[in-house]
């Protein structure tokens, strides 16, 4: 369930989907939802943050893409999924471009969809026990929620090349190194340290903040759609079905480390 | 295999997993006997690589079951 609240110019979002905040079409959907009120009570600074213990989000809900191909016709299915990937980027390119400072604040996992997510944020402040990673070629596939244009624009694209042909994960110090996370804090203090800096944010004038974000924030739409067009003709794979497969059934305790 | 990493690791395994530190040995199977899971294994990579000031991808930690290897894999990134 994602809840929200508004205090004092400032507006959070608190994910909290068990079992680490899959994004699935009900997330995305309720996500959506918040947009709306945020855009109803129009604050000066978004907090967003999970209440789930293991992490901030650990992806796309691989169970809800794996059960869509099984339970209709490739071509049917594909459909619906091209209708998901319109929402889902419709909702995080809403939440890239607000015109209000956005915080991620990021602990334990941020994987996948998850990553991608959190790239959709102004200023990342990171815990300690953050990992970030793009999993995707285990499967078959490419990010599909703009994950590869958000990262060209935070970082050089040796890191992106590296990340994503390895899969591997990085944690918040070399997150901040590479210039992805402002701030590293130890673990639970992340929400807080957020707080204080929206504090801050919210003292300036809020078309002065807007007229600097745009200026310096541009979306990759382009690159975007490019990305999702990539990611659902790879979809069609057997073997990407294959990897769902492998992946949704797993009960190998160490799926990530294999 | 080198002691003084080995320790040190089981130190921070038990600290960062709260169990016993002399539930720990050097070549026990912690997926196995601690029951973690591949993203609580890499809570445990983090707490590594702040301690030990390295950076060790996860692909190095293929086939990496106990702490004496992965006391080696840390100490060929020293």
């Amino acid at each position: 369930m994602i809840q929200h609240t508004f205090a004092n110019d400032i507006f959070e979002i608190q994910l909290g989907t068990p079992p680490c905040n899959e994004i699935g079409s009900t997330f995305t959907h309720e996500l959506g939802r918040i947009i709306l009120e945020i855009r109803k009570l129009n604050p000066k600074v978004v907090i967003l943050h999970s209440a789930i213990e293991g992490g901030f989000c650990a992806g796309a809900d691989l169970r809800e893409f794996y059960q869509g191909i099984l339970s209709h016709p490739l071509d049917e299915a594909m459909v619906k999924l091209r209708t998901f990937l319109d929402d889902i980027h419709r909702v995080m390119n809403t939440l890239d471009t607000m015109p209000m400072p956005t915080i991620g604040v990021i602990h334990g996992v941020c994987f996948g969809g998850g990553f991608e997510l959190a790239l959709t944020c102004d200023v990342l402040v990171a815990e300690s026990s953050a990992r970030f990673c793009f999993p995707e070629l285990r499967l078959g596939i490419v990010p599909g929620f703009g994950g590869i244009p958000r990262l060209r624009r935070e970082v050089g694209n040796s890191v992106v090349r590296d990340l994503l042909f390895t899969g591997r994960s990085i944690n918040a110090d070399k997150a901040q190194t590479l210039g992805l996370v402002s701030q590293v804090v130890q673990p639970k203090k992340g929400l807080d340290v957020a707080r204080k800096m929206a504090a801050q944010m919210s003292r300036y004038d809020a078309q002065v903040m807007a007229k600097a974000k745009a200026f310096m924030k541009q979306i990759p739409l382009e690159e975007l759609e490019r990305e999702k067009e990539l990611f659902l003709e790879m979809f069609r794979s057997p073997a990407v079905l294959a990897g769902l497969k492998k992946f949704v059934e797993s009960t190998d305790l160490r799926p990530y480390l294999a | 295999m080198n002691t003084a990493t080995v320790e040190q690791l089981m130190d921070i395994a038990s600290k960062h997993f709260k169990v016993e530190r002399a539930t720990l040995t050097p070549d026990m199977d912690f997926f196995e006997k601690l029951g973690i899971n591949s993203f609580q294994a890499l809570g445990l990579l983090s707490e590594v690589e702040k301690n030990f000031h390295v950076e060790i991808p996860d692909y190095e930690l293929q086939g990496v079951v106990t702490f004496a290897q992965l006391s080696d894999v840390i100490d060929s990134r020293k």
